[in-house]
């Protein structure tokens, strides 16, 4: 059992795109703001604060989930990854992100920190997606500029040349 | 759009989670996964004093089948879709679970939590009133368990007394000769049902549960009724639910939905059934 | 006419569960410079690295100076009352809040904002007598963080007393409305008539007058990044310095910096490179940021702001509603002779800054794609209890259109006409161009019958009608609908004068023109950079200007430097700068282009003096400049161009120091109004036509599209892969005003789609994908022949779906029955639900619709309790009881006979809403009735409710008959209206519990059985 006073401000420690990284808040804080305003993860974006937009999705301990409806005392001690840390070391870009520029999968940018987060775990849960399995991932994300297409296929652009590249 | 201060104790076990519920009462909000009230505390619609965090106690981070599925209270949405051979041991379950929210929330989302939170629309409350199931509550004063139809007892309300955990819920297993079906109309993928129908017949009855239109899942219990007899206690069925008009959908239309689709589903699985 | 198609021919639009049908469009790496050079080619975007990697700087990204301290609004829960008094005592005993904002601050130092007609209205920053719509900001505290100010917010005590609404549009109107703007006189703040051509003779001519009545509704692109902006009052009479989200017009700037009182060369705006979408939204942030600014003031620190989602759909915008009247002449062979408009225009509870444009940025090119000679139009300006309007994608497009094409499906149809006909004989002909419209447009080129043939042709209609034939003889619900939309660009900032009749506009004074900056710099090592006033939200303007300037100097765009934030005080800007009217690729990139040119005349006379030949015959090439004569004897461009910074001394005769061009460019054919209101409101038109096939699922009432071509025409493309990509966005916003898009009120003004799951947005599971083809008519009038494209999927696509739908439930269904948006229960109803009553009658407590006006939820129903009338009329009477039996009741004391006020906490599950409240008891008539009534503020709203309880003995007991009226309002109704309802019927039902309990205090009896227990072992239902 742990206690977080109210009023206090208290540690919270975690590993934030293999970093270890921590600072202080309120118990209130959401792991959202923590991210953004205490460790400097600007690329979570807050868009609803309701858990609807999807927007500052990213994974915990591997899942991905909403930083807005997750307090940061809770993720305490956990291992997080935003989209500050998804292109492998030494590398501007991921395979992902790559698709994302390549297919024009958007354009004002701010929903899709959380929709690459969302991608990332999905293709390694299902490496071989349909593109009504594509959908129903992104139908937990809200993207105004695109319409969505460019980025279902680019989804399934890189479902396709990993699935090329183990063969 | 931030929640009021409160004071956050994390469990590290169930029975941490009850000597806290012991001590807090109506004070406290038990949080499991969240997906339902850190929206309500984000928006300030809810100030409790202490929110007891209990995501990460591991003896309440199960599913177990023990003839009946009993899903603990931290255990996920997810975790229950990818439970295997769900689909034969609960398909009601199986087929629900992806109108429920998006992978993103069931990624965290809990069953317990969804059926805690009881929201009139929500799909989990629809199956296990319709499969019949229990809800345990467990207190300092002991344990309880209750059947769904006693647990629910209108509109985001139930019978849990403030000291009470949701222990875990137990879903009934499929019975033989059983067949199951789900169907839900909502405004987009992943929305509260406009309307949401869960049905379960056998040789002998039909149980339809009807989500969206009453203030909780409601549950006809009929022998088994084909044509004029089906339509005529679906209609009755529509019109004692109470639908309501909102802005996304009117009460005329929910009760055709009832009719109708009650009637598509039904016919389907007692077609199944006899095939 | 160029013709491109993508994506490949025979693709199919069926939703997703259909499976896979994308077609990839491939790698665009090994895109390289065309014939034409990099323009024109689908380039990858320079945004986006930054924002793949959570590198982009949006406002709230961007970091503060220390000592910033966060700002939360105080907002109004009533549609309409009068602010008495304020108190924010408690919110400055709160640790860590430096100050509040409120009505007296705003009086004392700022001025109303200018408005757009001239009518006695105040609109001020916030609220300084009367709020006018739910949500309106009243006070403004400020604190150490978001979350203190959030606390101290919920603790401000605004005394309002609560007026009569006007919500709709009919009431506003009506005679006796309650009144928005007192001095006014009336809720219509404009009301303007046009002729044009002669209509009059038109209709007495016409074979047949095809008349309908439409609406448009109120929504919103609601962009994911809602508004930012951090405010620092400046020490020393410096003024303000702003960085927001704003987007433009950079007319308002003028607008806060009078309201502010301030030169407007001391309010400094300044944004930021990234922004989060914006669709026209962001203008609406302008009040806010003069908020902010007179908060820094009183707070003596920088205050930042970020609107959180709630605030955003209640309070920041929306489209402006419309009910419209619009009938056709038409002669025997379909021929529109005239039109005739009568439009009327919710913008809400103030006319916001640049409201009324939302008419006359359209009027121009009110006859749309047709050569119709005769226009007539009435345009009426409402208030009314709601959100002021404002700029959303499309500004006055959908509104229009949804009128003009609903009315030609009509005019197919009553004429017997194939659609596609009825175009063919209205079209502007391809050699009229251009061609000037009877109310002023001069829509500059097209070719209307070319794009219509490319998405008959490749959209493949023939099949589509075999598809419904053979649905329709199936039973099924299928149908097609067609659009053509002519969609402006470039906006004339003249065309708002429209709204004054030609005697004021020549007292104040003409306004015209549209007027474009961009900056291009060469630096010491011949480093191209570019800088515009264009402010994006990731149409990727930094992407096309460096492909554009790119090829005026021979570079890759990779070597343009594009900088597109903005700063008031140090870049090139003007009146019509921002990002709206989509006016980046015909002004801006065209301007762009134009001082990147004279910045290459420069260099190729430097260039021209080294290589021995005429400026003209320098070609730019590969990063080099060499003769037209000797290719092989090549000068590096850096080189040349780094030369005049370090030896000016070299430069040849004539040439200044310095190689930095600004450019401002207006369109030559922006006139003002002239004196017979004729206006040529925007600088290009493009043209968009759209084919709809869809069908509707007879069980459920949805929609599912089968396919959707859309042909445009934007003149010459910079980027296709950009266009295509405005087209997608456009149009899955347009599919959601079509289908599910609303912002809800209830009838006594309470907003109800206060969050993402009440206001619907479409999903990747709700957007299936367009056809996209293009036709290019280049323009003659902007500088590269581009038009704007983004926004024609806004005007053409609703209206497209709607004509589909009346296709598809025939004519039986009344036309004006057509309403967006198209809920499938909406749908449902138009088909016709067999609704039979039960056999038994239900149990359930009934509900009635409420009454126009009248408090939103009305409840009536009887209960059995087993006191005795005289019991229980004795506990409403005796205050000690009553205090018991009121639900959540914590004090109760007397203010006046049978008048108390009381502290209230009602609870619904994990729901708890603290209320301080005033109960009234009246018409007594012991011991048989008596009316209970109640309301109530607090931190999450304001609740009133009235009811009459008539008591008859019953048994032993008493039948308890009521019959209530509830009215919920704020956050709690703005996020919870689905369970209003409910939750109302749950207090109610406490109420009455305790009454019974209560009044049998003493007795042996049990209190009765609850009306949801009773009826629970009813033909077998368990709950």
């Amino acid at each position: 059992m742990k206690r977080f006073e109210r009023e206090g401000q208290h540690r919270v420690d975690v590993t934030l795109n293999g970093e270890r990284a921590g600072a202080h808040c309120e118990p209130r804080m959401l792991l959202s703001d923590f991210l953004r305003q205490q460790l400097g993860a600007t690329g979570v974006h807050v868009g609803c604060e309701h858990g609807v937009c999807g927007a500052c999705t990213v994974r915990i301990d591997g899942v991905a989930q909403r930083s807005c409806l997750t307090l940061a005392v809770a993720a305490d001690g956990r291992t997080i990854d935003t989209v500050e840390g998804l292109a492998p070391a030494g590398q501007e870009l991921s395979d992902l992100q790559q698709a994302f520029r390549r297919h024009h999968a958007l354009q004002c940018g701010f929903c899709t920190p959380g929709i690459l987060m969302s991608a990332a775990e999905f293709l390694e849960r299902v490496p071989h997606p349909d593109e009504a399995q594509v959908r129903d991932l992104l139908s937990g994300h809200l993207c105004r500029c695109t319409g969505y297409t460019n980025i279902v296929r680019a989804i399934l652009d890189v479902a396709r040349a990993r699935g090329a590249e183990r063969a | 759009m931030k929640p009021a201060a409160f004071d956050y104790i994390r469990a590290d076990s169930a029975d941490e989670a009850v000597a806290l519920l012991a001590e807090y009462g109506d004070d406290a909000r038990v949080l499991a996964g969240g997906q339902s009230l850190m929206a309500v505390l984000n928006m300030r619609l809810a100030q409790p004093k202490a929110l007891i965090d209990i995501h990460r106690a591991s003896d309440l981070n199960r599913i177990e089948d023990d003839g009946a599925l009993r899903v603990r209270a931290a255990a996920t949405q997810a975790a229950l879709m990818r439970y295997a051979g769900l689909e034969h041991k609960a398909p009601l379950l199986a087929q629900a679970l992806p109108h429920l929210g998006h992978f993103q929330t069931r990624n965290r989302g809990t069953v317990c939590g969804s059926v805690a939170h009881a929201d009139p629309s929500a799909e989990l409350p629809l199956c296990l009133a319709t499969l019949d199931g229990e809800v345990v509550l467990r207190s300092k004063r002991g344990r309880r368990s209750l059947k769904a139809r006693m647990f629910f007892t209108g509109m985001l309300q139930t019978a849990r007394e403030p000291d009470e955990l949701i222990e875990e819920v137990r879903f009934p297993r499929l019975s033989t000769g059983e067949r199951q079906g789900f169907v839900e109309v909502s405004m987009r993928h992943g929305d509260f049902a406009i309307v949401a129908l869960a049905a379960v017949v056998s040789r002998e009855a039909v149980r339809l549960g009807v989500g969206g239109v009453a203030d909780r899942p409601t549950v006809a219990h009929w022998p088994r009724l084909e044509g004029a007899a089906l339509d005529d206690a679906l209609n009755q069925l529509a019109w004692e639910l109470g639908a309501q008009d909102d802005h996304h959908a009117s009460a005329v239309y929910r009760r055709h939905l009832v009719r109708t689709l009650g009637r598509q589903l039904i016919s389907r699985l007692l077609r199944e059934q006899d095939a | 006419m160029r013709v491109r198609r993508r994506p490949a021919p025979g693709i199919d639009c069926k939703p997703p569960s259909s499976g896979s049908r994308l077609v990839s469009i491939g790698s665009d790496a090994s895109v390289s410079p065309g014939a034409t050079g990099w323009t024109g080619q689908p380039f990858e975007r320079r945004e986006d690295a930054a924002l793949l990697t959570g590198t982009g700087r949006f406002a709230d990204d961007l970091g503060v100076r220390p000592g910033t301290l966060h700002a939360a609004f105080v907002r109004s829960p009533h549609a309409h009352a009068r602010a008495r008094a304020i108190d924010v005592s408690a919110a400055l005993a709160v640790p860590g809040v430096r100050t509040v904002l409120t009505g007296e601050d705003i009086r004392r130092w700022a001025a109303p904002f200018v408005v757009g007609v001239k009518a006695p209205m105040e609109h001020w920053c916030l609220a300084v007598d009367k709020v006018r719509y739910a949500g309106e900001p009243v006070a403004l505290v400020v604190a150490g963080n978001r979350y203190l100010a959030e606390d101290a917010a919920d603790l401000v005590r605004v005394d309002y007393e609560p007026l009569p609404v006007a919500v709709e549009i009919a009431q506003a109107v009506a005679e006796g409305a309650a009144l928005l703007h007192e001095a006014v006189g009336s809720n219509v703040v404009s009301d303007r008539s046009f002729v044009y051509g002669d209509p009059d003779r038109a209709f007495a001519a016409a074979t047949h007058r095809v008349r309908l009545d439409v609406r448009y509704p109120r929504n919103s692109c609601t962009p994911i990044e809602c508004f930012v902006a951090v405010a620092e009052h400046l020490a020393g009479g410096e003024g303000y310095d702003v960085l927001s989200n704003f987007m433009g017009p950079f007319s308002l700037q003028a607008v806060m910096a009078l309201a502010l009182k301030v030169p407007s060369s001391k309010l400094r705006l300044r944004s930021p490179r990234d922004s989060g979408g914006s669709f026209g939204v962001k203008q609406a942030i302008f009040p806010y940021v003069v908020a902010l600014c007179l908060a820094s003031r009183k707070a003596g620190a920088p205050v930042k702001w970020v609107e959180d989602r709630l605030e955003h759909l209640s309070a920041a915008t929306s489209a402006t509603g419309r009910a419209s009247s619009v009938e056709a002449a038409v002669d025997a062979h379909g021929r529109i002779l005239a039109l005739d408009y009568d439009q009327i225009d919710d913008v809400g509870g103030y006319l916001r800054a640049p409201e009324p444009a939302t008419f006359y940025r359209m009027h121009g090119c009110l006859t749309g794609a047709y050569d119709i000679p005769s226009l007539r139009v009435r345009n009426r300006v409402v208030v009314t209890n709601k959100t002021p309007a404002g700029l959303v994608r499309g500004f006055g497009g959908p509104q229009v259109y949804f009128a003009l094409e609903r009315v030609v499906h009509e005019i197919a149809r009553r004429l017997q006409l194939d659609p596609l006909d009825v175009f063919r004989r209205n079209f502007i002909p391809r050699a009229a161009f251009p061609y000037r419209a009877a109310a002023g447009a001069l829509i500059d080129s097209g070719d209307y019958h070319g794009a219509l043939e490319l998405a008959v042709r490749d959209g493949a209609l023939e099949e589509l009608r075999t598809r419904r034939a053979q649905a329709r003889a199936q039973g099924r619900l299928y149908g097609i609908g067609f659009a053509a939309i002519v969609e402006p660009s470039i906006s004339n900032m003249g065309y708002i004068t429209t709204v004054l009749t030609p005697e004021a506009r020549a007292r104040a004074g003409a306004k015209n023109g549209a007027i474009a900056t961009a900056t291009v710099s060469i630096d010491l090592l011949g480093g191209v950079a570019v800088t515009v006033a264009s402010v994006p939200q990731g149409q990727g303007h930094a992407t096309v200007l460096s492909q554009v300037v790119a090829d005026v100097f021979g570079l890759h765009p990779d070597d343009i430097a594009v900088n597109v934030e903005l700063d008031t005080q140090k870049d090139a800007w003007s009146v019509a700068s921002g990002n709206y009217s989509s006016r980046f690729a015909g002004a801006v990139a065209g301007t762009a282009h134009l001082a990147a040119m004279r910045l290459r005349h420069r260099v190729a006379a430097i260039a021209a003096a080294q290589l021995n030949c005429a400026p003209a015959d320098v070609v730019f090439a590969g990063g080099k400049l060499h003769s037209r004569a000797a290719p092989d004897r090549a000068l590096h461009f850096a080189r040349v161009a780094s030369g005049p910074h370090w030896a000016p001394a070299l430069l040849p005769e004539g040439q200044v120091p310095g190689l930095r061009e600004t450019a401002f460019w207006t369109p030559e054919q922006l006139a003002a109004p002239d004196a017979q209101d004729r206006i040529n409101t925007s600088a290009a038109y493009g043209f968009a036509f759209d084919i709809c096939a869809l069908e509707i699922d007879r069980a459920t009432g949805s929609v599912r599209i089968d396919r959707y071509v859309t042909a445009h025409d934007a003149g010459r493309l910079l980027n296709p892969a950009l266009a295509d990509g405005q087209i997608r966005g456009g149009f899955a916003q347009a599919l959601g005003a079509a289908l599910m898009e609303d912002f809800a009120y209830s009838t006594d003004g309470a907003f109800l789609s206060g969050t993402f799951a009440d206001y619907l947005v479409p999903t990747a599971a709700e957007v299936p994908e367009p056809m996209i083809l293009h036709i290019e008519t280049p323009s003659p009038f902007t500088p590269l022949g581009a038009k704007g494209l983004g926004e024609g999927n806004s005007m053409s696509t609703p209206v497209c779906i709607a004509n589909a739908l009346a296709d598809a439930l025939g004519p039986e269904v009344a036309a004006e029955a057509i309403a967006l948006p198209m809920t499938p229960s909406k749908i449902l109803a138009l088909i016709g639900m067999a609704d039979p009553p039960p056999a038994k009658p239900p149990t359930a407590a009934s509900a009635q619709a409420p009454k126009s006006g009248g408090r939103a939820l009305a409840m009536s129903g009887a209960v059995e309790l087993k006191a005795p009338p005289q019991a229980v009329f004795d506990v409403l009477l005796d205050p000690a009881a009553l205090a018991a039996v009121i639900p959540g009741c914590h004090a109760l004391s007397a203010i006046g006979e049978h008048r108390y006020s009381a502290d209230v906490t009602l609870g619904i599950g994990p729901v708890r809403a603290r209320y301080r409240a005033e109960v009234a008891l009246s018409e007594i008539v012991a011991p048989r009735t008596l009316r209970l009534a109640g309301c109530g503020t607090g931190a999450l709203g304001s609740a009133e409710g009235s009811g009459r309880v008539t008591l008859s003995p019953a048994g032993s007991g008493t039948r308890l008959e009521y019959e209530y009226e509830v009215s919920v309002g704020g956050k709690v109704a703005a996020v919870g209206g689905r369970m209003l309802e409910g939750a109302a019927r749950i207090v109610l039902g406490q109420l009455f519990e305790r009454l019974d309990r209560r009044a049998l205090l003493g007795t042996d009896a049990a209190p009765a059985e609850s009306a949801w227990k009773r009826w629970l072992h009813r033909l077998g239902i368990t709950q």
